[in-house]
């Protein structure tokens, strides 16, 4: 057995159960529950040392963003589809918790989950047909679903309150609510915590290898008794499920749910984390997130560091900030898909490889 | 029907009249046999004869426009290849298929997909929902299967990563871990060195005569299909030619001017000869 703090320079295992970890090594384990640990003293350190309301606030939108984009993960990374419709999905779960809410009075603890499983309906319908097809036509088709979703937002009034939006409770556990940044940071934390397990324990049983099967050999995958129809449409309904948590959580954390957030460019955003964090890697699907979130915070940065040289002057990067916070992710993407198409979790794969083996690099 | 089958009910594959065209391609016509359970069968033929066809048709990938094809006295002819596999019917492929960027080791639990009884929602709770303990229980079928065809060392490796024998093998294991009645082996041995050949050869009597498993193999070395074949069809230009003992086979006049190339005038001298070694054959 691996002792915490030792990494076994080779492959030792001695029982199938060590065998099958989502941590390669204990130490690794340790350090992920460590970091958890941390993260659950920062709203105390805020609350009492100094001010971290904005480092939280960003956290908060890393998580629920993080939640859908391992969605999009599971259906693009890890089973091969398509989608640029996701942020509608995330959009459908961010309208659908506070309607359950405000329409029915179900507790907005539960109607998270119940928003959740009705997105997967949602994506489910639209991906009976999606599971039929390929390549650019399935882009198409769920290019139309993101439309579709986004007109149905606008029209539906007694769902989405139309173009005056939806105001959305908070979230409360046995009267207390979880309405401040502090505060909710717990609720993102643990349902972060939970989905990304999940979807860790689900790639390593029998379903998750199924959709892995689908996406490297579709032809075999059938051979191998894998219904190619039933997996490609469950894709969706599960990637629709992360994204309408995420939406859900987006909402309770806003307060209120306006028509207008959720476009194309959203989704492609979506799909910009998943390639920067790395396909059919579940952490990575968080890093890219987090680059993602973090990249405006860096340019703003730049811009006031810049003020006044000659960049700023010729860019006039004050006036024109948004546009090239736009132009920075894009060239992001394909920076990625050019020099580190595997993402960043490949990255930080290697780099733990090569301590794991310092000083004998060979 | 002259196969040399007695019994009826040992037959566990039953092709009959199956034809199947791509266009103005017939790539099989009214091809007929059956395989006793048990059997090792072998299936001949030149190049573009129709071998794959014949496979893909009997695991699904291909339906026949005509005739049917029977499993273990039902009609599959209409069963999709998922539904096959489930009961029954495995195979390896001509062109590598396995699923190259999963491990070995995941490749070969892909094959256990219908003897899973997990979902998503228990594979996601893995500990609680009993998938854990059902993981690992079969995971342990796997490493016999793993320890039987000698590829330990590479059991974490990436598939796609493996040279072309080491995938033929990890292909055979993923097959056999469907634990099928019927296995389908589309040239096995093909591209392999001779050290390679004679493993492989070895991997498929065992799998025959100690997992008693029925196997059907599209072969072009003609010395491993003589050696370990129980019977061979010949199929040429999408028809059967002949069926039979290796040796009868052999020694069947239209299967030595298709497939092996032997000039008219020979052939009737060597007849003689070679029914004799048929006699000698049945023997084994
Ligand atoms: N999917 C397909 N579409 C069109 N034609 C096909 C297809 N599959 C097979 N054929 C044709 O059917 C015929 C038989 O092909 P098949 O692959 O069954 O031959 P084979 O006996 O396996 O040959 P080989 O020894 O080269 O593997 C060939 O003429 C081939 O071109
Ligand atoms: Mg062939």
């Amino acid at each position: 057995m691996a002792t915490a703090g030792f990494r076994p320079c080779g492959d030792f295992k001695s029982d199938y159960a060590s065998d099958t970890r989502i941590f390669d090594t204990a130490a690794s384990r340790w350090w992920c529950v460590g970091g958890v640990l941390l993260l659950c003293l920062l709203p105390v350190v805020s609350e009492t040392v100094f001010d971290l309301k904005y480092e939280l606030s960003l956290l908060i939108q890393i998580g629920y963003l993080g939640v859908a984009a391992l969605g999009l993960n599971i259906l693009v990374g890890f089973t091969g589809q398509i989608s640029i419709g996701h942020a509608a999905f995330f959009g459908f779960g961010a309208f659908a918790s506070p309607f359950l809410n405000n329409n029915f009075g179900i507790p907005v603890f539960f109607a998270i989950p119940l928003a959740g499983l009705m997105s997967t309906a949602v994506g489910m319908l639209f991906g009976i047909p999606a599971a039929r097809l390929k390549g650019l036509y399935l882009a198409i088709a769920t290019l139309a679903a993101q439309f579709i979703l986004q007109d149905f937002f606008g029209r539906a009034d007694w769902f989405s309150g139309g173009t005056h939006g939806a105001p959305a409770g908070p979230f409360t556990i046995f009267g207390f609510a979880f309405d401040s940044d502090a505060s909710y940071f717990y609720v993102v934390l643990v349902y972060v915590v939970a989905l990304y397990l999940a979807a860790a324990n689900l790639m390593r049983t029998r379903d998750g290898r199924a959709l892995v099967a689908v996406r490297d050999h579709y032809l075999s995958a059938e051979m191998m008794g894998i219904n190619l129809t039933k997996y490609r449409t469950m894709s969706f309904g599960i990637s629709s499920f992360y994204a309408g948590i995420g939406g859900a959580l987006y909402g309770h954390y806003l307060g209120f749910v306006s028509v207008e957030g959720f476009t194309i460019l959203f989704s492609i955003q979506f799909l910009g984390m998943i390639i920067i964090g790395g396909l059919g890697s579940i952490m990575g699907s968080l890093m890219g997130t987090a680059f993602m979130v973090l990249l405006p915070e860096v340019m703003d940065g730049l811009t006031g560091a810049l003020a006044g040289t000659p960049v700023d002057i010729a860019l006039g990067l004050k006036d024109n900030l948004a546009y090239l916070r736009e132009v920075a992710i894009g060239v992001t993407i394909i920076l990625f898909l050019v020099f580190e198409p595997d993402g960043l979790a490949h990255r930080w794969q290697q780099i733990k490889a090569y301590w794991k083996l310092y000083p004998f690099s060979y | 029907m002259g196969d040399g089958i007695t019994r009826p009910s040992d037959r566990i594959l039953e092709v009959e009249d199956v034809s199947l065209a791509f266009g103005g391609v017939r790539a099989l016509t009214d091809v007929g046999f059956a395989v006793a359970k048990g059997e090792l069968f072998a299936i001949i033929g030149p190049n573009g004869a129709g071998k794959t066809s014949m496979l893909n048709c009997i695991s699904g990938r291909y339906r026949p426009q005509k005739g049917t094809i029977r499993f273990q006295g039902s009609d599959v002819t209409h069963l999709s290849p998922n539904h096959r596999a489930t009961i029954g019917i495995g195979r390896t492929f001509q062109n590598l298929a396995l699923f190259g960027h999963m491990s070995v080791l995941d490749n070969i639990m892909v094959g256990r997909h219908h003897l899973l009884r997990s979902n998503v929602l228990s594979g996601a709770l893995y500990w609680l929902g009993g998938a854990q303990k059902e993981e690992l229980a079969h995971r342990r079928e796997v490493e016999e299967i793993i320890d039987f065809l000698e590829i330990q060392h590479v059991r974490k490796a990436t598939a796609g990563t493996l040279s072309y024998g080491l995938r033929k093998r990890v292909e055979l294991a993923r097959a056999i871990a469907l634990k099928p009645e019927l296995i389908l082996l589309d040239e096995p041995m093909a591209g392999m060195n001779l050290e390679e050949k004679e493993d492989m050869a070895r991997y498929i009597v065992d799998l025959n005569e100690e997992w008693g498993m029925t196997v059907v193999m599209i072969e072009h070395d003609m010395g491993v299909v003589m050696d370990i074949s129980h019977r061979v069809m010949v199929l040429d230009f999408g028809r059967r030619i002949a069926e039979g003992l290796p040796a009868e086979v052999m020694a069947h006049p239209q299967v030595r001017r298709a497939y092996l190339g032997v000039a008219d005038d020979e052939e009737v001298a060597d007849e003689e000869v070679a029914e004799d070694g048929a006699e000698a054959g049945a023997g084994r």
